[in-house]
Parts: structure tokens; sequence; C-alpha cells
């Protein structure tokens, strides 16, 4: 099953994601929040998202879901830093991050794989409100 | 340079008592974070350096220094500017002294790096409009067969007009996209760190010539 990592700058707002994208979850799979700094702050840390990809991991490759600006590019750091055998296996999602985050998940838990995942979660943009 | 742990104490000095003044400029057409991010990035160098003791190998400091921004700064400054110090420790590896060859090879790989984080390029209001100038200056110094000091002045006074000139530029980069035409008047926060950056590095080369 594809992994899903959530980055905000928020910690909150990453938890809260994963909370709510759990709720479509199959057992056992993963979701994983990076969100803000070690210390608590408002921020996004590249060893922080690495970390989270690598837990997210289950095999099948991870979708990482950013909010804006330093999200997107400390997400890209994070994969930069990662194994050369996970790098490849990992996406971020061009996607809007609290519909992206659950269209994702539903999609990776009936066990399509990461391109699907990914094309799911950019497709979340056309969810319209009205 | 005579030695790295004190040259990088004089750029945290330099980005700290500046805090204020990034902050300001940040406030205006961003977040208002950039002088307290850069502060909280540079206090944390300050103390694992202590912590460290890595000596006098400058590519192993600055690599030291590239990890700690990345994980202490928070906004895009982190990535970019941890990215920057990574690749300028690549070209100081196994270095403990600079020369002027050296100094420009890192400059042109941490310029590099931040292109490479921020697909940014020159004109669109951001720190690349300080260091691209910089980097220019400092190569031509460097041709006319200028001293190391010599050749970061020249760079330091080209980033001081690129500095000059994100003020008459709109943002298309980051946070400051989202106002437009209104960022014109405002001088870009990361290009003004990175003037900073340039101008404690060439005042402590010229101390200690």
């Amino acid at each position: 099953m594809v992994g899903i990592v959530v980055v905000s700058h928020s910690a909150k707002i990453a938890e809260g994601i994963c909370e709510l994208a759990g709720q479509m979850a199959a057992p056992g799979q993963k979701i994983i929040a990076a969100g803000g700094m070690s210390g608590g702050g408002i921020g996004t840390d590249a060893f922080k998202i690495q970390a989270a990809i690598e837990e997210a991991n289950a095999g099948d490759g991870v979708l990482v879901l950013v909010d804006l600006g330093s999200a997107v590019m400390s997400a890209e750091l994070a994969i930069d830093m990662l194994g050369d055998e996970l790098k490849d296996r990992v996406a971020i999602a061009d996607a809007p991050i609290v519909e992206g985050a659950i269209a994702a998940v539903v999609d990776a838990s009936i066990g399509q794989p990461l391109v699907s995942v990914a094309a799911t979660a950019a497709g979340a943009r056309e969810l319209r409100k009205k | 340079m005579a030695n790295i742990n004190a040259a990088i104490e004089v750029l945290a000095q330099a980005i700290i008592a500046n805090k204020e003044l990034l902050t300001d400029l940040d406030s205006a057409i961003g977040d208002s974070d950039h002088g307290i991010n850069m502060a909280r990035g540079f206090e944390a160098v300050r103390a694992k350096l202590a912590a460290a003791n890595s000596g006098d190998d400058i590519g192993a400091v600055l690599k030291l220094i590239g990890m700690t921004l990345i994980s202490t700064v928070g906004g895009a400054s982190g990535p970019l500017y941890g990215t920057a110090f990574l690749r300028a420790a690549v070209a100081a590896q196994g270095k403990t002294a600079i020369d002027t060859d050296t100094a420009a090879k890192m400059l042109e790989a941490a310029i590099g790096g931040i292109k490479d984080r921020g697909k940014a390029v020159r004109g669109e209001k951001t720190m690349l409009d300080a260091l691209e100038p910089a980097y220019a200056a400092f190569v031509q110094g460097m041709a006319e067969g200028q001293a190391l000091p010599a050749c970061l002045s020249l760079a330091t006074a080209a980033a001081a007009e690129g500095v000059e000139y994100t003020k008459t530029i709109i943002a298309t980069k980051g946070r400051a996209s989202y106002l437009g035409e209104r960022s014109i008047g405002h001088q870009d926060p990361g290009a003004t760190s990175s003037y900073i950056l340039l101008a404690a590095v060439t005042d402590y080369a010229k101390a200690n010539a």
C-alpha cells in the first residue's frame, strides 16, 4: 500500500488532516504527519519530512501532500536526502492538501500504485464547492 | 581565510544583529518571519559548532551549517541557504584555508544550489538578485588579479546594488508574489540577508588578510 505523508507549516494542520483522512483508511495504512518545526514552531523541516517518508514507506512508495511555499522546497530536499532505492518511489502531489490527502488515502487503501494515487490526489483539484 | 569558526561567528553576529531589519522587510511583502527564522538558524549554528568542535576543515563546518539551517530555519530560506551551504561545503572539502579560486567555486556552487532548490532565476526579486551580480563581480575582480578581500568587496558592492534593484521589480516567487505590483518599492528580504552574509564575510576577510 502506498504510504501518505502530510506536510504543513503547522503541526496541527498536518495532524488534523491525517486524522480526517484516516477515517477513510484501510487497517494498518500509513498516514504520517510531518508538520511544523521540531521545537513546535510554524515552519517546515526537511529532516522531519525525510523521517516521515521512511516511516510511511511499506514497500510501495510514498505520496507527499504539501501546503505552500517552503513546504514544497523542504519536501523536495527531503526526497533528495533519501536513499537511492526509496527516492524513485516518492512523489509530491500537485494537489490541494486536504482534499488531495483524502483522495490519496482512499486510492491507496484499495492497493493502487503510486502513479494512480498521485493522479487521484491531483484530481481532487476539480472538487468544486459550488 | 584565517579561521572558519571565527568567520562563521561573524556571519552569525551579522544575521542576529539584523534580525529586526529582515523581519521588518519581510512584514512588508511576506510573512514577517525572515529575520526571526534566520536568527534562530544562526543561533543554532553557533550552538552546533561549539558542541561539535569540528576543527578547521572548512567543508565539514559548512556542511554542519547547511544541515543545521535546514532543520532550524523553518521558512523557505532554510532549504535555500541550507542547500547553498551544503553545495559550498563540497567545493571546500578538505580545505583549511580559502583562496580566491576556491571562494569563486564555493559561491558558484552555492548559487547553483539556490537556483536548483528554488527553481528561480535572476529578476524575480529573490536572493539571486544579490548573489548573481556578486558572483559576476567577484570573477571580474579575480580576472583582474585582485586578492580575495578585494574580490569580496567588489562582490558585496554588486550585491548591494542588487538589493536596490529588487525595489524596482515585482516578486514572482514565494509569499511576496501574492502581492503582485504592490511588492514594487520594497527591497527583497532574501536578497538583503544574502547581502548581509556577503558583507560579513568581506569584513572578516579584510580584517584577517
